[in-house]
């Protein structure tokens, strides 16, 4: 690992998206837009807009980040740069914590700009710090950034790695605990999202929004959020091959 | 600065550039590389030709190391083909261009650059070799060029210009003129040997004949196996273009390399014919 070789990495990603302005503004403006949407649909029920919508601001970061790296590392692979690169003295690792940076840093100011709308311009109610909400958020990216590279590596197209989104990430989104709680579930399937990263991810959120304090039990969902993050990038660095068939 | 003329470099090691021994690849079902032995010597420009599919890229990617199920010897500037330190001292390119399409021909290279040469304390260097590299492949009006912007021919070159960063020792190059006009690929030629003036060995692939004139040494493949050149001893009759078309008594490489595949075919039919 070297710090220079990785920074160089993430800006080299941050600079490719910046040539890219209409993916920037959807990847940062759409989050906004569907909290705005959500907080008047539930305009009847400001509950129900607490409890969705704390979960979307770990959510939302999750499938951003999910799709733009299955979509650049699927890149880097068929454009024949990722076989350059690891034919150059690069270590896998700084590929990965480069990326890591770059999309942590973007879901960073995703998040921010999502958080702040939500608590300060559409009054959603949350008594735990802000402060938590963003570092779920931040995690949340993290992991959504591990499981796309993972699933990069089975597609072979981008077409392919657009269809692992509904794959990958919708089964998590139902069983959550988005729509109902987990604990209602039928049971084979609670046990089911006993083991899916996002329910923690999800359980995490709520637990700021019911509490003032850091619990017990939100150190628990973060960190089990961020032991899945490393275990898939992990993974994820498996796939990533010097030598290739 | 090191010197690879003639003679043995300097720190002692002699040796060939590239030394394979019973070299196979199996890809699939398929055996690519069947077996080879060959040399590519120092600070010369060696052309690999063959047809298409014959397993030049095969063979290329055997050398910097990124072709998986090697067997047999490869060693790479005395090391073992695709071991770490060798990294930071082969160029590579690509037959299709690798370079980022949304990053501008100077971002690409600095990138790279700062990938074979990290830390602040290069910063100057890195610029240097930017520059450099830029300069060679005559990209300099486009350097501030979107790459996804350029033609085809241009963004090839960006791709060589990439591996031209900071003088590697041995150049492997996949098809660097496919589709260029003559021109540029006169040009070009112009450049490698340039290159391999200052030292460099350079191993480029082609399947277009009339390159392989512009070759010093030449290593003939065909379905896997290697028909001629590759070694430099003379009771093989030499590899360079001219010691071949001499042995094959033709005009030019293109008619040497036919006669050799006619002879190797005929070869192959009779002795089906007797084993039968």
């Amino acid at each position: 690992m070297n710090t220079s070789r990785t920074l160089a990495t993430a800006a080299r990603v941050l600079r490719q998206l910046r040539h890219d302005p209409r993916s920037i503004a959807l990847m940062i403006l759409v989050p906004c837009v569907m909290l705005l949407l959500l907080r008047y649909v539930f305009d009847g029920s400001p509950r129900v807009f607490d409890n969705i919508g704390a979960s979307l601001l770990g959510i939302f970061p999750l499938i951003t980040m999910f799709l733009v790296t299955s979509i650049s590392t699927l890149r880097e692979r068929t454009s024949g740069t990722l076989e350059r690169l690891l034919a150059m003295p690069l270590g896998k690792a700084d590929l990965i914590l480069g990326y890591a940076l770059a999309f942590g840093t973007l879901a960073i100011v995703q998040s921010l700009l999502a958080t702040g709308l939500a608590l300060w311009a559409l009054g959603l109610d949350v008594v735990g710090s802000p402060w938590l909400l963003l570092l779920v958020a931040l995690l949340d990216a993290l992991l959504g950034t591990a499981l796309g590279l993972f699933v990069s590596a089975f597609a072979a197209s981008e077409f392919q790695a657009v269809q692992f989104m509904p794959a990958v990430i919708f089964p998590q989104l139902l069983l959550c605990g988005l729509f109902t709680a987990r604990e209602n579930m039928q049971p084979v399937l609670e046990k089911l999202s006993n083991v899916l990263p996002m329910s923690y991810a999800v359980d995490g959120m709520s637990e700021v929004l019911q509490h003032t304090d850091v619990t017990a039990d939100f150190i628990r969902d973060i960190l089990i959020v961020a032991l899945c993050a490393l275990a898939v990038l992990g993974l994820g660095a498996a796939t990533l091959r010097r030598r290739t068939a | 600065m090191m010197n690879y003329g003639s003679g043995p470099a300097p720190d002692g090691a002699p040796g060939p550039a590239i030394k394979a021994e019973d070299l196979a690849v199996v890809r699939g079902p398929r055996t690519v590389l069947k077996g080879l032995h060959f040399e590519v010597p120092r600070g010369q420009i060696t052309g690999l030709l063959g047809p298409s599919g014959c397993g030049k890229s095969t063979l290329m990617r055997a050398v910097v190391g990124t072709q998986a199920k090697v067997t047999g010897t490869l060693e790479v500037l005395g090391e073992p083909a695709g071991s770490a330190p060798l990294r930071s001292r082969i160029g590579y390119v690509t037959q299709a261009p690798s370079v980022y399409l949304d990053l501008t021909v100077r971002q690409n290279l600095d990138y790279f650059a700062t990938i074979l040469m990290p830390g602040r304390g290069y910063a100057d260097l890195r610029h240097d070799y930017v520059r450099r590299a830029i300069a060679d492949v005559d990209l300099e009006t486009h350097r501030d060029a979107l790459a996804g912007n350029l033609s085809g021919g241009q963004l090839s070159r960006v791709s060589l210009a990439v591996a031209l960063l900071g003088t590697p020792e041995l150049l492997v190059l996949d098809e660097p003129t496919v589709g260029l006009d003559p021109v540029l690929r006169r040009d070009l030629w112009q450049l490698f040997h340039d290159i391999a003036g200052r030292g460099t060995t350079i191993l480029v692939s082609s399947h277009v004949m009339d390159e392989a004139e512009r070759c010093h040494r030449l290593l003939l493949m065909r379905e896997g196996e290697i028909l001629a050149g590759g070694t430099s001893r003379p009771e093989a009759g030499g590899d360079t273009p001219e010691a071949l078309r001499r042995r094959m008594d033709t005009e030019t490489v293109e008619a040497a390399f036919l006669r050799l595949v006619d002879e190797a075919t005929a070869h192959e039919t009779s002795s089906k014919e007797s084993s039968r």
